[in-house]
């Protein structure tokens, strides 16, 4: 666990920190904040440098994840840290990470002969932070944009008006509207506080994954990845890197593993890859999270 | 002029008054909404837009459709349309209005539907869509009022507001597709990405409009006491026979292509309107419904001596609209939704807040048409008995 952290932040340092990623942060205000409550939506300066490469992606071992603890822990791990509401009605629900159905996260690649326990084998989804985005190129005010510096997918909630246009141009459905007000469904500790100082929403706005930006911010890797790495038998069940450094963990998998991204003939180009098992134990494919 | 407004029968008033009520209770429903937030409408995490953005889609149509007795008559010198030109402006204006409305109570965060304009993105649609119905408004009613106010004084309408004319043909014709282009650039939803969305979109438009204005006509022939002239309405009926005809075809045209490639994306959301799909078949009765309503009217409307006959004509242009309203205002953008990208069908049925709220904003529509066809009548009247 703490071997894989530091790898990360080695990555971090030698592959981003090199491109200039950290040197015009280090003094920009809200850059440096440790308390973790600044909002996720300011855009990093703009530094030429910077933003002619780094895409951050992220490899999902779909085998790693078929133990329900490791996709539980990943969940919650996500949850807890944005403070994403814990709403019971499917209908309404609010997902940054979550587990779906195989069949529905790669619909074009399950056919007759598919058996039930492959197509029910649970994967994990997210925001993909495409290469060319349909939610940003929506957006009616901008409020959620492809940060030009890491390819993050960013999502400013004091800007969307809530037409969830967002909702409708995403193919994978990794948008969620606060159809209710999400504070009342917050986790909160014994004090009645949230569990985490990330800014909770308002009703009325769309929120997603963000691939943590705020703990890349400050050199942490995404929540998911770390919790993921903390349960025994799911180290390496999401791998996080820049795609556009050679040498990142992310680059490495993607070159030697046999890796899909959700629905490519759309051409959004996803940053999120999964890596198929060669086969579905019985009993992980039928319970599902 | 305007204070024609403030004089009127106990059956404005009455009128006036009936929309107030539906007003007002669109309103209760709306506070319900704001302060509760939109989980008290039926839209779900897969269904994500509904009744409301279905109605603007409707409307969108119901006020380009004005182009088709402005361009005959401005264009073509289609004298016949003389006295209905002025309906067909003021009905694209309260029709824009009520658009505007139903995006405006489908936001998440209503207060800051001024970030369309603070911050713009030019390649979202919604942004073109905010500023061609926002630049229709504006130059429907400006014709409006120059031509009427001329009418009143007996002169001819000023020249600047000729090119204003011109522009509002084209211009009429750009909110129809902008609001289809919301619609049929989306990978994501392969019921809507289909390039006959737009011109389908005019098409049922061109019918939906011009059958309101016959059967506005008619009423206001009964009650106001002014006729537009037989001429004029069996040219509207010819016009809503035609374009009527050509979206059967098109979504004739837009059937076979989904069915008979059968590519399961495309072929899905028909099932789930045409048989149901995996035992969800909430809009099957609908879509049916639309489809009959749809293409008996358009059949009985194609034979010359049943649309001639006034009585007959009212009953099918009741018949086409609500075919149209079907299909545009209900089932279109709901069926975009099933099943959703990831394979998952989740049913949408509006509730009694958003039905309300619905109501309400149509009764706004129907206030402001009520006061300016009340002006347009004042005017005549008046030119009438001098």
């Amino acid at each position: 666990m703490k071997e894989s952290r530091r790898a990360f932040l080695k990555e971090l340092g030698g592959g981003t920190l090199a491109l200039g990623f950290g040197l015009p942060l280090l003094d920009a205000g809200p850059w440096n904040s440790a308390s973790g409550a600044v909002l996720p939506e300011v855009a990093l300066p703009a530094d030429p440098a910077v933003s002619a490469a780094t895409q951050w992606g992220l490899v999902v071992d779909v085998e790693k994840c078929l133990q329900d603890e490791v996709r539980r822990a990943v969940m919650d791990a996500c949850h807890r840290e944005h403070n994403v509401p814990r709403i019971p009605d499917p209908e309404e629900r609010v997902d940054w990470i979550w587990s779906e159905p195989l069949e529905h996260v790669f619909p074009d690649e399950v056919h007759a002969h598919t058996p039930p326990g492959v197509r029910g084998a649970p994967v994990l989804v997210l925001c993909n932070h495409c290469t060319n985005p349909p939610c940003v190129r929506v957006c009616p005010t901008a409020a959620t944009w492809k940060r030009e510096q890491d390819g993050i997918v960013m999502m400013d909630m004091h800007r969307c008006i809530g037409c969830r246009y967002c909702m409708a141009a995403c193919p994978y459905g990794a948008r969620s509207f606060n159809w209710r007000e999400p504070r009342d469904w917050v986790q909160t500790d014994a004090n009645g506080k949230p569990v985490s100082d990330y800014p909770t929403r308002s009703r009325g706005v769309v929120e997603k994954c963000t691939f943590c930006a705020e703990r890349l911010r400050v050199g942490l890797p995404p929540a998911c990845v770390e919790a993921a790495n903390n349960v025994p038998g799911g180290e390496g069940a999401l791998t996080f890197g820049d795609l556009t450094d050679q040498d990142s963990n992310v680059s490495r998998t993607l070159r030697e593993r046999i890796t899909f991204a959700r629905r490519v003939s759309l051409g959004t180009g996803p940053n999120v890859y999964y890596i198929l098992p060669q086969s579905i134990p019985t009993a992980a494919a039928v319970e599902t999270v | 002029m305007i204070d024609r407004i403030f004089h009127g029968s106990r059956r404005y008033w009455a009128l006036l008054a009936l929309w107030t009520v539906l007003i007002l209770c669109g309103l209760a429903a709306y506070g319900r909404q704001f302060a509760l937030g939109l989980s008290v409408t039926g839209m779900s995490r897969d269904v994500s837009w509904g009744l409301y953005i279905a109605q603007f889609t409707f409307m969108v149509g119901v006020a380009a459709s004005a182009v088709m007795v402005v361009l005959p008559y401005y264009l073509h010198d289609y004298k016949a349309f003389a006295r209905t030109v002025i309906l067909g402006e003021f009905l694209a204006v309260s029709a824009v209005i009520v658009c505007m409305l139903f995006v405006f109570v489908d936001m998440g965060q209503p207060r800051r539907v001024m970030n369309v304009l603070l911050h713009p993105r030019p390649s979202s649609l919604m942004f073109w869509d905010f500023l061609a119905l926002g630049g229709y408004l504006v130059i429907n009613l400006v014709i409006g009022a120059v031509t009427i106010e001329a009418e009143r004084k007996d002169v001819k309408p000023p020249g600047w507001v000729r090119p204003l004319i011109f522009l509002s043909i084209p211009w009429a014709v750009s909110i129809h597709t902008v609001t289809a282009f919301l619609y049929s650039g989306l990978g994501a939803r392969p019921f809507w990405m289909t390039a006959i969305l737009a011109p389908r979109f005019l098409a049922s438009a061109f019918a939906a409009g011009p059958s309101l204005l016959i059967l506005l006509a008619l009423l206001v022939r009964r009650y106001g006491g002014f006729d537009v002239g037989r001429p004029a309405l069996q040219a509207l009926a010819t016009i809503v026979t035609y374009a009527m005809t050509i979206n059967v075809f098109f979504v004739l045209v837009e059937m076979f292509t989904a069915l008979y490639s059968a590519v399961p994306h495309d072929v899905h959301p028909f099932s789930y309107l045409l048989t149901g799909l995996e035992g969800h078949s909430a809009l099957t009765p609908w879509t049916w419904a639309g489809n009959i309503l749809a293409v008996v009217c358009t059949t009985l409307m194609l034979i010359p001596a049943v649309r001639h006959r006034e009585r007959a004509l009212a009953l099918l242009c009741v018949g086409i609209f609500l075919a149209l309203w079907i299909d545009k205002g209900l089932v279109l953008v709901v069926a975009g939704f099933i099943p959703s990208p990831l394979g998952v069908i989740t049913e949408y049925a509006p509730t009694a807040v958003e039905i309300a709220v619905t109501a309400g904003v149509y009764a706004v529509g129907g206030f402001v048409l009520t006061i300016l066809y009340k002006v347009v009548l004042s005017v005549r009247e008046r030119l009438q008995s001098v």
